[in-house]
């Protein structure tokens, strides 16, 4: 893959950002409004928007008549992606933006500093825009690169939870934003957190009928943190659309309740739910049964850091333990030259995301243009935003821990790591055994070691075994490719 | 029988989809929910994260084993089928 | 008699086991817990193929044995003990040549080593181009974690201690100047009759500590892990030149290929080996490299999906010989690290060495076999081992 108009520094772009959520996208629109920077952006997704504004495969050629998907309801402040959308184009347009969806990135690493160049980094992708088996790999350099990579849906095992039509919050969430599909008829919402509010708004809009949002915590805990909310009244009406949804459809709000058990054989058919005591653990003899044929669970979110790790960036920690990057106010990581924006440093939710992404625009602005890098420009307002904003997030997770008890409803027979079929008595044995952390749980059992390498299964491993969230794992491959791809690539080190 | 004129054929049988969907979305909406049987277990599996991360969508499409029906977007004419254990033959 | 091992990889908790099984009193300490250093990182080799005959061929005929004696202890399904074989493939005519008459030289030491009419027919996915194949069906494979852990039980089941958490400061020495214990960065003290230095790559900066300096360097390498398989590669399949690249003495690149099957059903793919110290960036071109190279042996591999890269480092000494044995300049002081990439395949010998020295029913004298590992060799090179511990303390990272 070559540029035509390298950078002074021979990389293809003066800032690669990886991510087109709300982050990236802000990120984005940023530099080619304030700057002159030359811009790569990479996402997995076949187009911008992230999950958060996630929408369906851009067809090549519509096909006239066919019938408008219907998408009402399903996002919140369309203007603003569409606003950040434009401005993509316009920069692709004119030559300063180069975007590149479906792509994955399975590694980034620094370049050596050459005898003129200033070295910066190298983003290596699979591309899987074309059919399957026809995946390619190639290299995206910059001089600076932004990390705007997000966060998945976190999940906790449960009894019957590898049941097919049990799904993370976020899984439901993206089928009716990118299909136009309801995963079910009657479906039941468990977990934690404000998320589950719009995606069960969402499907009661649909149509289905959703048997209940079962909110392991209650939303009195927010009262405790005033401050932070009576200072982010947008956010709460926010909120109060979406319980204004549920209420219209008749959904249960259900606080202090857990799903502890899905039911059925080949799909599911039913989930019990148990309330939840103020020990957090589920009391014995609630539980009641529902028929559904759709769950969604989602307990938080784990930010992406697989490159961040990779990387060597320094990381703290969230209020709720969770690791996150370390950024300064200019969204700067322990790394010079390298940002990073959104969830990556804290889940905050999309609003927070867009602030961080201008401020990581403007710090890499700052950085790049020649300016003194010990000095620090004024964040100005969207400093202010993002403190704020921050401070509401932290209302959040403070808001939603994941109750102790989750433990009880697991049964030896349990599912823990869904790739490798490991149950939780083999967990159980090994952290008898001696295993203290998440690793030494995967090395002893194989739980982690599967297709999804712990994305999904680690929080809970340790959890388990070390009663928190551990040290993010290190993978050196950030996405899955075929061999034959990676061997197809430039031949310029055959020489070895 | 369906408002798309698009369809790919899984396991032999067609499945209509809107274009711009995942295969993943066009059999949920076919009222399919597994597609996959696990390697040790032989368990039945669909979409759990629903956006690449899980990897328990797996199909094998157009011969390619382990594809992830939440990410490859359906086209016109594509064969889908059930993938058992790894999605390879076991020679 | 009561032993500190310094070290619960693979060395240390096969150290314990052997010493426990004479009845001696044993406490494991480290920083990390059982099997989490270089010992998670490596393949599970347990390999005469690749070894030319001398100390070290008899090191790894003695270690294969005892393998088997522990897998009978501990079960060998349950540390994924498996004779499964080694097949050697040469990739040209004349590497044929080579493998054949390192094969002859390797026979006359005692080792089964067959030459194959027609590969195919014992790796049936083999790239059918390669001239030839030489079958060494004594190598074996374990899975390390699994076999570290499980000798460390057996070791404590016996009455071993491990205390996990505590990293070497020095060494105690009584009114003779032998050692007699250790102190802990945390302060503590433990007595002991004797200290066994079996901290892998970190055995450079423990045996500094305990006063006997020796010249424990990393090399790192990376293994590439596919998607989980049917059973496809049904021996562990390498090329000829990784004989060479092992012995190569080169501070660049060096990948041979190196291919097999797991338990688990994934299809491991190594091995790198590369001289820059605890560097931990990954290098894209060395996973290309790595990925070309298997799919030539195994052209299948093309359509296999890439799920992980792992990165270790091996603990080399500069002769590529392990250290083992009774250190002169330090009294109570026993070495037993520096295995570089076969650490694994010889653990178990190294414990039955540990404890012969120590129980007097080895003695460490020139002319003995196995006196080419004893740590003499280094005594008087203190310029070489001063620069080595100094390049290892510098950056000791928790792996």
């Amino acid at each position: 893959m070559t540029t035509p108009d390298l950078t002074p520094s021979g990389a293809d772009h003066d800032v690669v950002v990886i991510g087109a959520g709300p982050a990236g996208m802000a990120c984005v629109a940023t530099l080619l409004a304030e700057t002159s920077l030359t811009v790569g952006l990479v996402d997995a997704g076949h187009g911008a928007g992230g999950q958060y504004w996630r929408q369906p495969a851009p067809v090549p050629t519509p096909h006239p008549g066919e019938p408008a998907p219907r998408r009402a309801g399903l996002h919140h402040d369309l203007a603003t992606f569409h606003r950040l959308r434009d401005a993509l184009d316009r920069g692709a347009a004119s030559g300063r933006l180069a975007t590149r969806f479906a792509h994955h990135v399975w590694s980034v690493t620094a370049n050596d500093p050459g005898p003129v160049a200033e070295g910066g980094f190298a983003v290596h992708v699979v591309d899987r825009s074309g059919r399957p088996g026809d995946e390619s790999t190639s290299t995206i350099t910059g001089r600076a690169l932004v990390i705007a990579t997000g966060a998945f849906d976190r999940a906790l095992p449960f009894p019957g939870w590898d049941l097919p039509g049990v799904m993370t919050v976020g899984g439901l969430q993206a089928l009716l934003k990118a299909g136009d599909v309801a995963a079910g008829r009657r479906v039941a919402i468990g977990g934690t957190g404000p998320f589950l509010l719009p995606v069960a708004a969402a499907l009661a809009a649909r149509g289905s009928t959703v048997v209940g949002v079962f909110e392991a915590n209650h939303p009195v805990r927010w009262l405790r943190e005033s401050r932070a909310v009576a200072r982010n009244v947008g956010k709460l009406g926010e909120g109060a659309g979406y319980a204004a949804t549920l209420l219209r459809h008749r959904v249960p709000l259900r606080p202090r309740r857990m799903i502890v058990a899905a039911h059925g054989t080949d799909r599911v058919e039913a989930v019990s739910v148990a309330r939840v005591g103020r020990d957090g653990r589920p009391v014995e003899g609630s539980a009641e049964r529902h028929t559904v044929d759709a769950v969604g669970v989602g307990w938080g979110f784990t930010p992406q850091l697989d490159i961040a790790v990779t990387l060597g960036l320094r990381l703290t920690r969230d209020r709720g333990g969770t690791p996150v990057v370390e950024v300064d106010r200019l969204h700067r990581s322990s790394r010079p030259r390298v940002y990073a924006a959104g969830e990556t440093c804290g889940v905050g939710g999309a609003a927070l995301a867009l602030v961080e992404g201008r401020l990581a625009a403007r710090g890499v602005a700052h950085d790049l243009t020649g300016a003194d890098p010990a000095s620090h420009p004024a964040p100005g307002p969207d400093g202010v935003a993002a403190v704020r904003l921050g401070a509401f997030a932290d209302a959040i997770i403070s808001a939603h821990p994941v109750p102790v008890g989750w433990v009880d409803a697991l049964t030896d027979e349990t599912i823990v790591c869904r790739c490798e079929e490991v149950r939780f008595g083999a967990v159980r044995a090994a952290i008898e055994a001696g295993a203290t952390d998440a690793r030494q749980v995967k090395q002893l059992t194989r739980t982690g070691m599967g297709w999804c390498q712990g994305r999904v299964c680690g929080y809970a491993a340790a959890l388990l075994s070390a009663g928190a969230p551990g040290e993010p794992d290190e993978r050196l491959i950030g996405a899955p490719m075929p061999l034959g791809a990676l061997a197809q690539t430039d031949d310029q080190h055959d020489a070895m | 029988m369906s408002e798309f004129d698009t369809s790919f054929d899984f396991d032999g049988r067609r499945v209509p989809f809107r274009p711009g969907q995942t295969l993943g979305a066009a059999l949920v909406a076919a009222g399919t929910t597994a597609w996959r049987t696990t390697r040790l277990e032989g368990r039945p599996r669909g979409l759990f994260c629903g956006i690449g991360v899980c990897f328990d969508c797996l199909l094998t499409v157009d011969g390619h084993a382990n594809q992830r029906a939440c990410l490859v977007v359906a086209r016109d004419g594509m064969t889908a089928l059930t993938q058992e254990g790894t999605g390879h033959d076991d020679t | 008699m009561k032993v500190i091992v310094v070290g619960a990889g693979i060395v240390g908790t096969a150290c314990a086991e052997a010493l426990t099984r004479e009845g001696i009193e044993v406490v494991v300490v480290d920083r990390l817990p059982v099997g989490a250093g270089t010992t998670s990182r490596g393949e599970g080799n347990i390999l005469l193929s690749d070894k030319a005959p001398g100390a070290e061929m008899a090191l790894a005929q003695l270690s294969r044995r005892t393998w088997l004696e522990v897998g009978d202890l501990v079960g060998r399904e349950s540390i994924e003990l498996e004779e499964k074989g080694g097949v050697v493939v040469a990739t040209t005519h004349q590497g044929l040549g080579s493998l054949i008459s390192f094969a002859d030289r390797q026979r006359a030491a005692g080792v089964m080593a067959l030459e194959v009419e027609d590969p195919l027919v014992l790796e049936p996915h083999l790239s059918p181009s390669l001239p030839g194949a030489m079958h060494y069906p004594e190598d074996m494979q374990v899975q390390p974690v699994l076999a570290a852990s499980r000798m460390l039980v057996l070791a404590q089941q016996r009455g071993a201690q491990f205390r996990c958490g505590l990293e070497v400061a020095g060494a105690l020495t009584d009114t003779n100047g032998a050692v007699s214990g250790i102190r802990t960065t945390s302060g503590e003290v433990i007595e002991a009759d004797a200290v066994v230095n079996a901290a892998g790559t970190w055995g450079g900066v423990v045996g500094e500590r305990l006063g006997g300096p020796i010249p424990v360097l990393p090399r790192r390498g990376f293994v590439l892990v596919t998607e989980p398989l049917p059973p496809m590669v049904r021996h562990k399949v390498y090329t000829a030149d990784y004989v060479e690249n092992v012995e190569s003495s080169g501070e660049g690149l060096e990948t041979s290929c190196v291919v097999e099957g797991t338990h688990g059903g994934t299809v491991l793919i190594g091995a790198s080996r590369e001289r820059v110290g605890f560097d931990t960036s990954l290098r894209v071109d060395v996973v290309e490299t790595l990925a070309r190279q298997a799919i030539a042996i195994f052209p299948f591999l093309a359509d296999v999906n890439l799920l992980r890269v792992y990165r270790g480092f091996r603990p080399y000494c500069p002769d590529h010989l392990p250290v083992i044995g009774p250190d002169p300049r330090a009294p109570g002081v026993l070495h037993a690290c520096g295995h570089e990439g076969a650490g694994i395949g010889l653990a178990t010998g190294t414990g039955r060495l540990i404890t012969d020295y120590l129980t007097g029913a080895r003695k460490s004298e020139p002319g003995a076999e196995f006196a080419a590992l004893l740590p003499d060799r280094f005594v008087g090179a203190e310029s070489a081992s001063e620069s080595a511990s100094e390049s290892v303390a510098e950056q000791v990272p928790a792996l």
